[in-house]
């Protein structure tokens, strides 16, 4: 795993804040810490996620920082600067709203950005119901962009309909032994 | 399964007089390794990540959430407690007992956790991600432990919608955790690397393939009683399985090295070795007033003399037990009221002592397990 601040050195510096109850881990290299002054010996020094993340676009000039913090996920509403600031996404659909700026993210966290592993193994009408209402949620975005407002109209009506039938049935495992 | 699970717990009050199964001092490489533990992160694809969501959202998480688990053969007569039902001292003793996490210890919000009919298994809701399903298994048991959760896991499955990419795999509220939601650790106990000073040249190269390593309740850099939990650090790009497995590999590697270690010290001081462990046994055995972090460096020297053979020690368990007993909550729940810290130095103190005093009665049945 490659360092989070430079992104090219090995990670061998792991780091556990712990701040009002909550739990954040953040992984650097040697030189990386000793330039944030990140030492054991430093605990009272201020660093965290937020910070990590804020030096993620400190290579970007402050237009095209401002752009990528303003994007906001169509779902929840939570804007990317605020991601920024708690390290901490709104919700599921965040990861398609912000995946631009993610993508890099995640290659510095996990040197990766593909799963490998395990699948949810159901698929029944509920998973794709949610999943017909994501891509819709996507068409809804383009068609804004593209200031199409009747199409977009349509997309959210439809939209609304699929997510009242996903209220009125909330157990889709419901009947079943 | 009822009948291979007779006994489940009742209720709060019931489940503390059950020791915790993972802390009994059995299991492969038991001398070493206290425990594995496997944690999995879930989201439900409807509702906002927790810090995001309504506390009616949540309410509705806890809902879905118990209407799965009751389908689920893995929490048959599970124990589903309520943070905020319970008294701040209980859910401390949850804290302490390493089934529930700070975070949702806290009581304020619609949170809670179920726990398995024998404790192997808990599952966290709305803790930072929407579900932490957490196994444990005595000493060093990676498959069992993982067997346990990914079962878990699957029978969750068929009653909720998890929020799941194909590109990203399971999506967590941290980006950290997203991919596999897997975190596989071992507690193990390295005393003989830190006495020869090894130790940082063992946690380095550990760091250097990937994985992480920390002190068990040191928030910062001190590393009390001589135990480190070591963990995968990546969740993106590499499958549960080669997770394990790596964690698997390095683990045996350093259990070798601290092997080495303790072959070295009882050749070269063994005198000064078994001194330290017997000052330790003695000052635990007869103490009049102790602190938590004195309890588990002296344990560690009495675990450590245990596992070098020496004989007339307490078992394992014991000491495993007196890690989580000796903790502020569960004293003050034993001792039924509020004590002020230096009254909690008596009374832990005199736990200890009681507790190494039983094991001394059984000390001479276990010795000779055959003619009982």
């Amino acid at each position: 795993m490659l360092c989070q601040i430079c992104g090219k050195s090995p990670a061998t510096v792991h780091f556990t804040e712990i701040q009002d109850n909550k739990m954040s881990e953040i992984h650097v290299c040697e030189r990386c810490a000793e330039e944030k002054g990140m030492h054991a010996s430093a605990k009272k020094h201020k660093f965290d996620i937020a910070d990590l993340l804020a030096g993620m676009v400190d290579g970007m000039t402050s237009t095209e920082e401002e752009r990528v913090g303003h994007v906001q996920c169509p779902r929840c509403g939570m804007l990317y600067s605020a991601f920024k600031e708690t390290g901490r996404l709104g919700c599921a659909e965040c990861y398609t709203a912000f995946q631009f700026q993610l993508r890099p993210l995640l290659r510095r966290i996990h040197g990766d950005t593909r799963h490998k592993g395990k699948k949810p193994a159901r698929d029944h009408a509920g998973a794709t119901r949610t999943r017909q209402i994501q891509r819709l949620h996507d068409e809804l975005q383009r068609a804004v962009e593209r200031e199409d407002f009747e199409r977009a109209a349509g997309i959210r009506d439809e939209i609304r309909r699929l997510e009242r039938e996903a209220q009125a049935t909330p157990d889709p495992a419901e009947g079943r032994s | 399964m009822s009948a291979e699970r007779p006994n489940p717990p009742a209720d709060f009050g019931d489940l503390l007089t059950r020791p915790s199964p993972w802390l009994s001092g059995d299991g492969p490489h038991a001398e070493m390794v206290l425990s594995t533990r496997m944690r999995l992160a879930r989201n439900l694809q409807s509702v906002p990540f927790t810090h995001r969501a309504r506390d009616e959202q949540l309410q509705g998480v806890m809902m879905s959430v118990s209407g799965a688990a009751q389908r689920a053969r893995s929490f048959e007569h599970g124990l589903m407690l309520r943070m905020n039902e319970l008294a701040p001292v209980e859910r401390l003793i949850l804290v302490e007992r390493h089934l529930v996490s700070h975070e949702l210890g806290d009581g304020v919000r619609p949170r809670g956790i179920l726990i398995g009919a024998d404790q192997r298994l808990s599952l966290m809701i709305n803790e930072e991600d929407h579900l932490r399903l957490q196994s444990m298994a005595a000493g060093f048991q990676l498959a069992e432990a993982w067997s346990l959760a990914d079962g878990a896991d699957d029978e969750l499955e068929q009653g909720l919608d998890y929020a799941f990419s194909e590109e990203i795999g399971y999506l967590t509220s941290c980006p950290t955790n997203a991919g596999t939601g897997l975190r596989a650790s071992v507690l193990i106990h390295l005393p003989a690397l830190v006495l020869l000073e090894e130790i940082q040249r063992v946690l380095k190269s550990v760091a250097q393939v990937g994985l992480n390593v920390r002190g068990l309740y040191g928030e910062h850099s001190e590393v009390m009683g001589n135990l480190f939990q070591i963990s995968n650090q990546t969740t993106l790009g590499r499958s549960e399985h080669d997770s394990i497995e790596q964690l698997d590999r390095v683990t045996r590697q350093i259990i070798g090295w601290e092997e080495k270690a303790r072959e070295r010290m009882m050749r070269d001081a063994r005198v000064q070795v078994e001194d330290k462990v017997w000052r330790a046994y003695g000052t635990l055995r007869h103490c009049r007033s102790i602190q938590t972090r004195e309890v588990i460096n002296l344990c560690s020297a009495v675990r450590f003399g245990v596992a070098l053979g020496l004989t007339g020690l307490c078992p394992l368990g014991v000491l495993n037990e007196l890690l989580v007993i000796t903790q502020p909550a569960h004293l003050q729940r034993a001792h039924g009221g509020q004590l002020a810290p230096a009254e909690r130095n008596v009374a832990r103190a005199e736990i200890v002592r009681e507790k190494l005093a039983e094991a001394e009665k059984d000390e001479p049945r276990r010795r000779r397990p055959n003619r009982e």
